[in-house]
């Protein structure tokens, strides 16, 4: 049996056919309407938090940065309003992330891909680039018109304008990144005055070539070539999911409905195309849920100014569900179940993460100690016969204060503790840190050899603030001689 | 070459006209741009060929127009290391160990610098953890031939033992039994003896024959309860530490040949920050008196 049935009638081409596809270029009609209206209302609110967020001020006290949102590369160390994350905390950012991935399953199966035709970057810096062409270059028929006219001081002085506020904008937003890495005023006044560090200027170039690149040129490719979401989204999808739909049932078959005729014969679908102009993707949403569908509605609101027109009941193109649909196409009743087992799950998952990072910051520690034991030699033979192991302790000051402690050890019968560079050995030791810094000590334990019994002692730091009492402590080992 | 190009009827596309036992291929082709960016990556390459080395040849490679070399990249690297150090490496200069010892920002910089020097200079006797083995001392214990306080090591550092150094620092123990000084006897009793000095002996009879002999010969050097001598790098022979082990075949060896071990000067070979460094490092090691 052959996989790829041919129909025998079909003549095979004369030529080979092409091994890359060209981009069918698009171009996406004005349209209006209350999902345009939400889709302008996102994108303003999400690119405002973009460009202004950086400028957000946190007073932490001399000495520390008071900017609200920063990631310190050079010191290390990223905040978050009143949160301060050192890098071994990097699993907050993972934890975030996690969240950030349950809740985009969350709404996809509840909204279908809300995500992609609303709030991703792609979606909002390209709507963007789109309104800037509009204005320079008209709308849809207008722009096409443009291109194929041949080249003129006009057509040059039109496209010129719009790469450059493009371009413009491009700059902006590669700004803007470099704004989260480094405190936005004294960044801001550096490039009034041309001294920027190269890292800086690298990094605000890439994002202005992506964003150039990604939002003037690549655009819907990005989405449909690109981006894995689209590829597995589905995923998440059930009968129940809100996606945009073409109600076929009612639409077909279409066709132009002339004046006084009755439209017996066709369907409600008047075959306009308003649908696939308006598309930012160029797909044509009658031909059912496809892959590059990024689900923006915004063919919804073309179709409803038709239906409203032509007197047809609206909703023709609507955010529905697959049940929905089809329980209506055989006369059935409408209704929309948000609670399912796929969405409850997602839920309860989405709390359970939620819940274990907020008492994992709520529990969070201003204090750690890290032991780092002497590997070479493994332990010191002295004149009188006595054992000698050294450590070096790291003490993790998270506080924004100079914070004392005292040191012991617990595990070692008849053992000294001596901190390196002191002449005396006692039972424990002082210690002081520094704010917001890690104190390093060298600490050396001695025990009469008589008192090992074995090769391989536990033994276990303590650290308790002198002030407060706080403690914190690592096993460790101490290691003597063969027996 | 593709021969039956057809048209698929489910999906209206085109097939490639590659066919593998009834399976083919529908051509669904690659985005244009896709193509474009390879070529962009065949361009990029031409201009690398051109800008850094590339090409090998018989007697060496294109150095492309930059003049980039690896190796001269890392040079200027450490060149600007140095220079960033060199205000550090003034200060070590001027101040005297001990001063370097007290600041707590010099002495971390002396001791990074010495870990440094200690593993390219030091670690192939010592060992890269200053453990030593036998015949070369662990520095990190207490127990020193030539002393342990910072000026020592300094010095100990800079002359080496039994070096081809005006200064070195030189003491030979006879060679007792090579020498026909002592009989094979006598060297195996004074071994006795010594061993009893930190309580390891195991035949009363030879310590007490060996005590006259060791008195005798060893005294003047090691001391009268084998408390050893930092000035003639004498060691102690009464404690648990054995330069060339315990036991007493090493001991009757150590006495009837000498050991002699041999350290080079390091003036001269590094310079004078450097040996500073080092001993910082060394005397940090837990055993720095």
């Amino acid at each position: 049996m052959t996989l790829i049935e041919t129909r025998p009638t079909e003549a095979p081409p004369d030529e080979e056919p092409p091994l890359y596809a060209n981009r069918v270029k698009v171009y996406p009609k004005a349209v209006s309407g209350p999902f345009r209206k939400l889709k302008w209302a996102v994108l303003i609110v999400c690119l405002a938090v973009y460009y202004l967020a950086p400028w957000l001020r946190w007073d932490r006290g001399p000495g520390h940065p008071d900017q609200a949102l920063l990631i310190d590369m050079e010191a290390r160390r990223a905040y978050f309003f009143w949160i301060e994350i050192w890098p071994q905390e990097v699993y907050y950012l993972t934890g975030l992330l996690i969240l950030g991935a349950i809740g985009l399953f969350l709404v996809t199966s509840l909204l279908g891909r809300v995500w992609c035709g609303y709030s991703c970057p792609q979606t909002v810096w390209t709507d963007l680039y789109m309104w800037i062409e509009r204005l320079i270059e008209g709308d849809r028929n207008a722009r096409i018109r443009l291109d194929k006219a041949p080249w003129t001081a006009s057509k040059l002085a039109r496209k010129t304008l719009k790469h450059a506020l493009w371009l413009v904008i491009a700059a902006l937003t590669g700004g803007a990144w470099v704004m989260y890495f480094n405190d936005a005023p004294t960044l801001a006044r550096d490039v009034m005055n041309l001294n920027v560090s190269g890292g800086v200027l690298f990094f605000a170039a890439l994002f202005t070539s992506t964003t150039y690149l990604l939002a003037g040129w690549a655009r819907e490719q990005v989405c449909t070539y690109m981006c894995p979401w689209p590829r597995f989204q589905a995923a998440m999808f059930d009968r129940e999911t809100l996606i945009v739909t073409y109600e076929a049932w009612r639409g077909e078959p279409r066709g132009k409905h002339r004046k006084g005729e009755a439209a017996k014969s066709l369907g409600d679908c008047v075959d306009c195309g308003q649908c696939y102009q308006v598309c930012p993707t160029g797909i044509d949403i009658r031909d059912g849920q496809q892959l590059e569908c990024i689900g923006c509605a915004l063919c919804i609101d073309a179709c409803n100014v038709v239906m409203r027109k032509v007197g047809l009941p609206a909703n023709l193109i609507a955010y529905d569900t697959v049940a929905n649909q089809q329980a209506r196409a055989s006369g059935g009743v409408s209704r929309w179940r948000p609670v399912r087992p796929r969405t409850m799950i997602y839920a309860a998952l989405l709390l359970v993460v939620g819940a274990a990072m907020l008492l994992a910051l709520a529990l969070r520690s201003t204090l750690d100690i890290n032991v780092l034991r002497d590997r070479n030699p493994l332990f010191v033979t002295l004149s009188d016969g006595s054992i000698r192991n050294g450590y070096t302790i790291k003490i993790l000051n998270k506080a924004r204060e100079e914070r004392s402690f005292v040191l012991t050890v617990d595990g070692i019968p008849s053992g000294e503790m001596q901190l390196a560079g002191h002449e005396s050995a006692a039972e424990s030791a002082k210690l002081t840190v520094k704010p917001d810094t890690v104190g390093t000590f060298r600490v050396f334990l001695r025990a009469p050899r008589a008192s090992l019994q074995t090769e391989s002692l536990p033994i276990t730091f303590g650290l308790k603030e002198t002030a407060t009492g706080e403690t914190a402590r690592h096993s460790s080992v101490f290691v003597g001689p063969e027996h | 070459m593709p021969t039956k190009i057809e048209k698929d009827s489910v999906t209206g596309t085109q097939t490639t006209g590659h066919e593998w036992d009834g399976i083919k291929e529908l051509n669904t082709p690659l985005p244009t741009w896709w193509i474009y960016v390879f070529y962009a990556t065949i361009i990029w390459s031409v201009g690398y060929v051109i800008v850094y080395p590339a090409i090998p040849w018989f007697t060496g490679h294109t150095t492309g127009v930059f003049g980039y070399t690896a190796r001269g990249d890392v040079a200027k690297q450490i060149a600007a290391a140095r220079a960033a150090q060199g205000e550090w490496r003034a200060k070590i200069e001027q101040a005297s160990l001990e001063d370097i010892a007290k600041d707590p920002e010099l002495q971390a910089f002396a001791l990074a610098g010495g870990k440094t020097a200690f593993a390219d200079n030091c670690a192939p006797c010592h060992g890269t953890g200053g453990a030593g083995g036998k015949g070369y001392p662990n520095l990190n214990d207490d127990d020193w031939l030539w002393g342990g306080s910072l000026k020592q090591i300094y010095a100990t550092l800079q002359y080496g033992v039994r070096a081809d150094h005006a200064e070195t620092r030189q003491s030979d123990m006879p060679r007792f039994g090579v020498d026909g000084m002592l009989n094979r006897e006598q060297v195996n009793d004074v071994a006795e003896f010594v061993l009893s000095l930190s309580g390891k002996s195991t035949d009363a009879a030879a310590v007490k024959r060996g005590q006259p002999l060791y008195v005798e010969n060893c005294v003047p050097c090691h001391g009268e309860k084998g408390e050893g001598n930092r000035e003639l790098g004498a060691p102690k022979l009464n404690d648990h530490i054995w330069l060339y082990g315990g036991d007493k075949a090493s001991v009757a060896q150590s006495v009837h040949a000498a050991r002699r071990g041999v350290m080079p000067a390091w003036s001269g070979r590094l310079d004078d920050v450097t040996l500073k460094q080092l001993a910082i490092y060394v005397h940090s090691l837990g055993g720095g008196q």
